[in-house]
């Protein structure tokens, strides 16, 4: 009789923070996350960086902080075209609070291959 | 004008219980509940114990008139009726800001919980709140770092952070020792922590816990691409070695210390967090002996008033209790004095034991830290309850995964990322919770096998919910 057990092998992955560990989200679950950040009053910001560089401090901004953006459908819209252009880059979406100079969200929406 | 010495015993109040006097905003101000002596009139104990931890002594004294007493003496204001306690009662007192040392949380407690405590007089005394006037306040520190600071360092944003103390506590080698860390790091977790108890016995020096611990961390970042830390714990018998300790935690490139700021003691913990903002440092503060001085009702510190006390001495981090399971006025508790470690300015709130308003003015914010007895079920409550500016910390909850302790950080951390995103998604977690976890758990068999090892334990989930409501 072959010996089997029932203890897993728990393999080591490379996660991006916060979300690192959740499947991909859907296109609805996006929106949820980006109503979110826009409901604290927080401005929309999106991050790029080449996966080799992904534990720097500084990614490239894609344009400037969305300050006072209230709109769901511009975000989504310049989310995808920040991927557009740098189909090989992470993309994160953050959301800035201006009060506390501190990030209230911040996850990655695109992988970079 | 000049007064005539008299000598002999006068009766406390009246000096010291003053109805009349309205509170200065450079005042220390001082709830204290009191219990006296049977046939001692309310007054008389209120006015004795501001005589006593301010500046009387039990009889009149000669030297008295070489100064201007009225200046400096502290005065009980207001007397108020304990809600359904007949034999207690609070004492509101004032303090002049000139009684206090600049920037000395030790000289503070020294006046206001010393000899007073002592008092024959009283049966019970307890210090419930302090209202620490901002003047004061921009005397201290405070944070080494704070929440924001400590965010930008370890590059966690919207969510709590999550972490584990190392078991078993005592007796691991060094080596050994920074494998468990190294599996909890790289199986997901933020932070990993000293025992309270480990400082450097002979089983494993510090020097040694130290070394492996580092490897460990760098190891752990370097596989999961994110930035990883362990409270190294500098309490030692003198604050010589506790900067030693300190010295070679940065030496070896590690974002974050730990001090036992009760036992250790406040002058210990300032210096500490003095070192820590200096060299760039994170401090995580432990409280042994907090339960020894605040958890008797009617006797010693409410350990509101010992939050208040960390936040000015300095951590970026400190122990809160969980809540879950509890009593209802626990949680209310809980949320009145994590206001005050991480708010800036907090109303007076009696729902919630805050005696009175408090300024901390622009002193850093302190993380939350929830740890002791809680595991994955209690996620939905805990991120409920705390919010995101806490550490989350499950010890068995982690090592007691069956796969072991890789396999259950990944597991809370999850369950913690399931949480935080159907809260912002708007979904009530504390009531979803079952559904949320289960969800979370067809994509983590990690998650599932968790589930089910602590299903057996009871899920507090009614009792919590109903805790929102006054």
């Amino acid at each position: 009789m072959p010996f089997k057990s029932t203890v897993g092998d728990y393999q080591t992955v490379a996660t991006l923070e916060t979300f690192g560990f959740l499947p991909p989200m859907t296109q609805d679950e996006i929106y949820d996350q980006i109503a979110y950040i826009i409901a604290q009053g927080w401005s929309p910001l999106i991050e790029h960086v080449h996966p080799s560089r992904s534990m720097s401090t500084y990614w490239s901004y894609w344009k400037l902080p969305f300050f006072g953006e209230k709109d769901l459908g511009v975000i989504v819209s310049e989310l995808e075209a920040c991927h557009r252009a740098y189909p090989d880059h992470h993309v994160r979406l953050v959301g800035y609070d201006a009060y506390t100079q501190s990030q209230g969200a911040c996850f990655v929406v695109f992988e970079g291959r | 004008m000049s007064k005539k010495y008299d000598a002999g015993v006068k009766e406390y109040r009246d000096t010291y219980w003053t109805p009349d006097y309205v509170p200065l905003d450079t005042d220390l101000l001082a709830c204290f509940k009191c219990t006296g002596q049977e046939g001692v009139p309310k007054e008389e104990v209120a006015a004795a114990v501001a005589a006593e931890s301010s500046t009387g002594t039990w009889s009149t004294v000669w030297s008295e008139l070489l100064t201007d007493l009225d200046f400096y003496k502290g005065r009980c204001y207001r007397i108020e009726d304990v809600p359904g306690d007949k034999e207690s009662f609070y004492a509101f007192i004032a303090y002049p800001l000139d009684l206090f040392e600049e920037g000395s949380v030790t000289n503070v407690l020294t006046s206001l919980v010393g000899n007073v405590f002592g008092f024959k007089a009283l049966r019970h005394l307890r210090l419930e709140d302090i209202r620490f006037p901002l003047a004061f306040i921009k005397t201290c520190m405070g944070p080494p770092n704070g929440i924001q600071v400590e965010r930008d360092r370890m590059n966690k944003y919207g969510r709590p952070l999550l972490g584990c103390t190392i078991k078993p506590k005592l007796g691991l080698s060094g080596k050994n020792y920074g494998r468990v860390v190294y599996e909890c790091l790289r199986g997901g977790l933020d932070f990993t922590k000293d025992d309270e108890n480990i400082n450097s016995q002979p089983f494993q020096r510090w020097q040694n816990r130290f070394e492996f611990v580092a490897e460990a961390v760098s190891l752990a970042q370097e596989e999961t691409g994110e930035k990883k830390g362990h409270y190294l714990n500098c309490t030692a018998a003198t604050p010589e070695e506790m900067y030693e300790r300190a010295e070679f935690a940065k030496e070896l490139g590690q974002p974050i210390i730990m001090h036992d700021y009760i036992t250790g003691g406040f002058t210990a913990n300032t210096g500490l967090a003095k070192w820590c903002r200096k060299n760039g440092m994170l401090l995580h503060i432990h409280r042994a002996m907090h339960a020894v001085i605040d958890r008797h009702p009617k006797h010693g510190i409410h350990f509101r008033v010992l939050a208040k006390c960390l936040r000015l001495s300095g951590g970026d981090q400190l122990h809160t209790g969980t809540v879950v399971g509890k009593l209802e006025g626990d949680r209310q508790t809980t949320l009145g004095f994590i206001d005050q470690l991480r708010e800036s300015f907090i109303p007076e709130d009696r729902s919630r034991g805050n005696f009175f308003d408090q300024d901390w003015g622009s002193m850093p914010g302190v993380f939350a830290v929830a740890s002791g007895g809680i595991h994955v079920w209690h996620m939905p409550a805990l991120v409920a309850i705390f919010g995101d500016d806490s550490v989350l910390q499950f010890g068995g909850g982690t090592h007691g995964h069956p796969w072991g302790s890789a396999a259950g950080a990944a597991a809370n951390r999850v369950a913690l990322e399931a949480c935080v995103k159907a809260r912002n998604a708007g979904r009530e977690i504390e009531k979803e919770s079952r559904d949320i976890l289960t969800e979370a758990a067809k994509h983590s068999p990690e998650l599932a096998i968790a589930l089910e090892t602590w299903k057996e334990i009871k899920f507090e989930f009614d009792t919590v919910d109903k805790l929102d409501v006054q």
